[in-house]
């Protein structure tokens, strides 16, 4: 009896732990996936409902089904505001070396470009620039602030 | 048997005439610096008062900076004066070298010094403590101001003389200044002698640079600037401040670096998300397409001979080294250990790639054969990149940062050195923060 009370006490403390070690695990992971960031902070807005950012997997420049939606609302933005041009910055995160994180933001930013384009917005109104790992949104050495880090930006320039 | 005793004298004749006994071995990490004593350079008492210059003290000041530089290499170690046995003008004349010998001195330095008609007249002896002989002895004249150059220039003299290689001490190391917050960074280009000494801001940190590189042959400097937004790579003259943009390419250019002549500089141009390797011919303007394959293809650095190419790119997957020839043919990847590599720097001897290498979130810098082959990491790190060579091709000079906190606190950028044996790693004195460190050749050569 008293050992079945003991195992079942045991238990509980298990159970606990599992859901707790759930809880933070969820907590953290809700706003990263697959290495990319999936969250709202530092994200800013070109107008209410149209992020100005995207964000990119260690190394990578393809944009994910989330990239895609978000630069579509940017779209359909920028064919209501014709007279509007933009710059798209492309950034990486500090875990690379200078020279290579240079031309890493060069191709994600060229990346939204492309899709932009596909969506009818014409290339002559979006201009892009590299800043590589010279412009941190958030200036934290950790996981989480460098999948912040990796994004190309819209930026209006008129 | 006639051919082994022509060997036989000719060793022997070897031996006693162009080497001495005491000798330093930089081959190898030297765990057993050899004992040296820099005398004071003793100052002539007809030498006239300078403006800017403590002379009475000069010839004590000239010998900290020599012994500064024999320390700082690891491989001497410079003995405290005040076990000194002799004065400095007698010592300069002829040492009694078992009183030397005494403190367990095996090389000493001696000079004097006059300043006359504003002119530094120096000579300098260096002694064999062992062999009882003197090795080598020079005397030259220059402008009082130099005084410095004169202390590196006799600190190079010594360590060609006891290592049998060309020195790196007269040399100057141009790099960027670092300052404010890790998410709001200024940046200036900034020059300095290799010891620290002489800083020189050349930017004022209106706009972003990076990646100052010196020309091998001259003080012409090629850096990447975000001068009006548009990153560019530029030329500058550190001598008179001109600047000029390179080429007139319709993107970003990145990456620069000059041929081993001095006549060209070599770079990445970023198109459309793609990035190549460029050369253009500084005198002729004429733009060279070198690579063309839709990966990232970047950091290009020529080998001493003006033949080959090492760079890295992404057309594997991740970054790896390739080496391929100066016209863009025969490309061949280099690297295939574990993790992914970058920054290939060629040696200034010809026989070594210095590399960055990233594996399981760490940084290394290393050095390698040209076919990729005795890949040596020399240290190991959270964050650090960026490898120069001196001049003689034995010391790295390389960025390395640490971990910042939540507002960025705890950040900071600093310069390193390391031999290529992975011994004596040293941080060099910036009064700044500091990064993308590039070393000049010898200046007086």
């Amino acid at each position: 009896m008293t050992l079945n009370s003991n195992l079942k006490n045991i238990f509980l403390v298990i159970f606990t732990t599992l859901i707790l070690s759930a809880c933070s695990t969820a907590k953290k992971s809700a706003d990263i996936e697959g290495d990319v960031y999936t969250g709202k902070e530092t994200v800013e807005y070109l107008a209410s409902g149209v992020p100005d950012r995207v964000f990119f997997a260690t190394n990578k420049s393809s944009l994910t089904t989330a990239s895609r939606a978000t630069l579509r609302k940017q779209a359909t933005y920028l064919r209501k505001n014709k007279n509007l041009n933009v710059t798209i910055e492309g950034h990486a995160d500090e875990r690379g070396t200078r020279e290579y994180n240079l031309a890493l933001g060069e191709r994600r930013a060229n990346a939204a470009r492309d899709y932009l384009m596909t969506y009818g917005i014409s290339g002559k109104r979006i201009s892009v620039i590299s800043y590589g790992k010279e412009k941190p949104v958030n200036p934290k050495s950790s996981p989480i602030s460098w999948s912040q880090n990796r994004r190309s930006v819209t930026v209006k320039v008129n | 048997m006639k051919r082994f005793i022509y060997i036989f004298f000719f060793n022997l004749f070897f031996l006693n005439k162009s080497y001495s006994l005491i000798e330093v071995d930089i081959t190898r990490g030297n765990l057993d610096p050899l004992p040296i004593a820099v005398s004071p350079l003793h100052v002539d008492i007809k030498s006239d008062s300078h403006a800017d210059i403590n002379v009475k003290e000069l010839g004590s000041n000239i010998s900290q900076i020599i012994e500064r530089n024999f320390k700082n290499t690891g491989l001497f170690n410079p003995l405290k004066k005040d076990a000194f046995v002799q004065k400095p003008d007698i010592a300069h004349l002829k040492p009694r070298f078992e009183d030397w010998r005494l403190i367990k001195a095996q090389a000493l330095v001696t000079g004097k010094l006059l300043i006359k008609d504003k002119k530094l007249k120096v000579e300098f002896r260096l002694w064999d403590l062992t062999a009882g002989q003197e090795m080598t002895a020079l005397a030259f004249t220059t402008t009082p101001s130099n005084w410095r150059r004169v202390a590196h220039i006799i600190s190079d003299k010594i360590y060609e003389r006891l290592t049998g290689e060309d020195g790196y001490f007269d040399t100057r190391i141009i790099y960027v200044a670092e300052s404010g917050p890790k998410n709001q960074r200024v940046k200036k280009l900034a020059i300095m002698d290799q010891d620290g000494a002489n800083i020189k801001y050349l930017t004022l940190g209106n706009e972003l640079v990076l990646t100052p590189r010196f020309n091998p042959t001259n003080q012409m400097v090629t850096y990447m600037s975000y001068f009006r937004n548009k990153p560019r790579v530029y030329l500058l003259d550190i001598e008179t401040g001109n600047q000029e943009i390179v080429g007139n390419f319709p993107g970003m250019t990145f990456a620069p670096r000059f041929s081993p002549d001095g006549k060209k500089i070599i770079m990445s141009f970023a198109k459309d998300g793609n990035s190549d390797i460029f050369t253009m011919d500084l005198e002729t303007r004429v733009v060279e397409r070198i690579t063309n394959h839709s990966s990232i293809d970047t950091s290009p650095s020529f080998s001493p001979d003006g033949k080959f190419i090492a760079f890295n790119s992404d057309r594997s997957g991740l970054q790896q080294i390739y080496v391929m020839r100066s016209d863009g043919s025969n490309v061949k990847r280099i690297t295939f250990g574990k993790g992914i590599y970058g920054t290939p720097v060629w040696s200034p001897r010809g026989d070594l790639i210095a590399f960055t290498k990233m594996h399981k979130g760490r940084f290394y810098i290393g050095v390698m054969r040209v076919d990729g082959s005795g890949e040596r990491l020399l240290t190991e790190n959270y964050y650090q990149e960026a490898p120069s060579w001196s001049p003689n091709g034995r010391v790295l000079v390389f960025y390395r940062e640490t971990k910042a906190g939540t507002k960025g606190e705890g950040f900071s950028a600093k310069l390193w050195s390391i031999d290529i044996t992975g011994y004596n790693e040293r941080r060099l004195s910036t009064k700044t923060d500091a990064s993308d460190p590039s070393w000049s050749s010898l200046l007086s050569k």
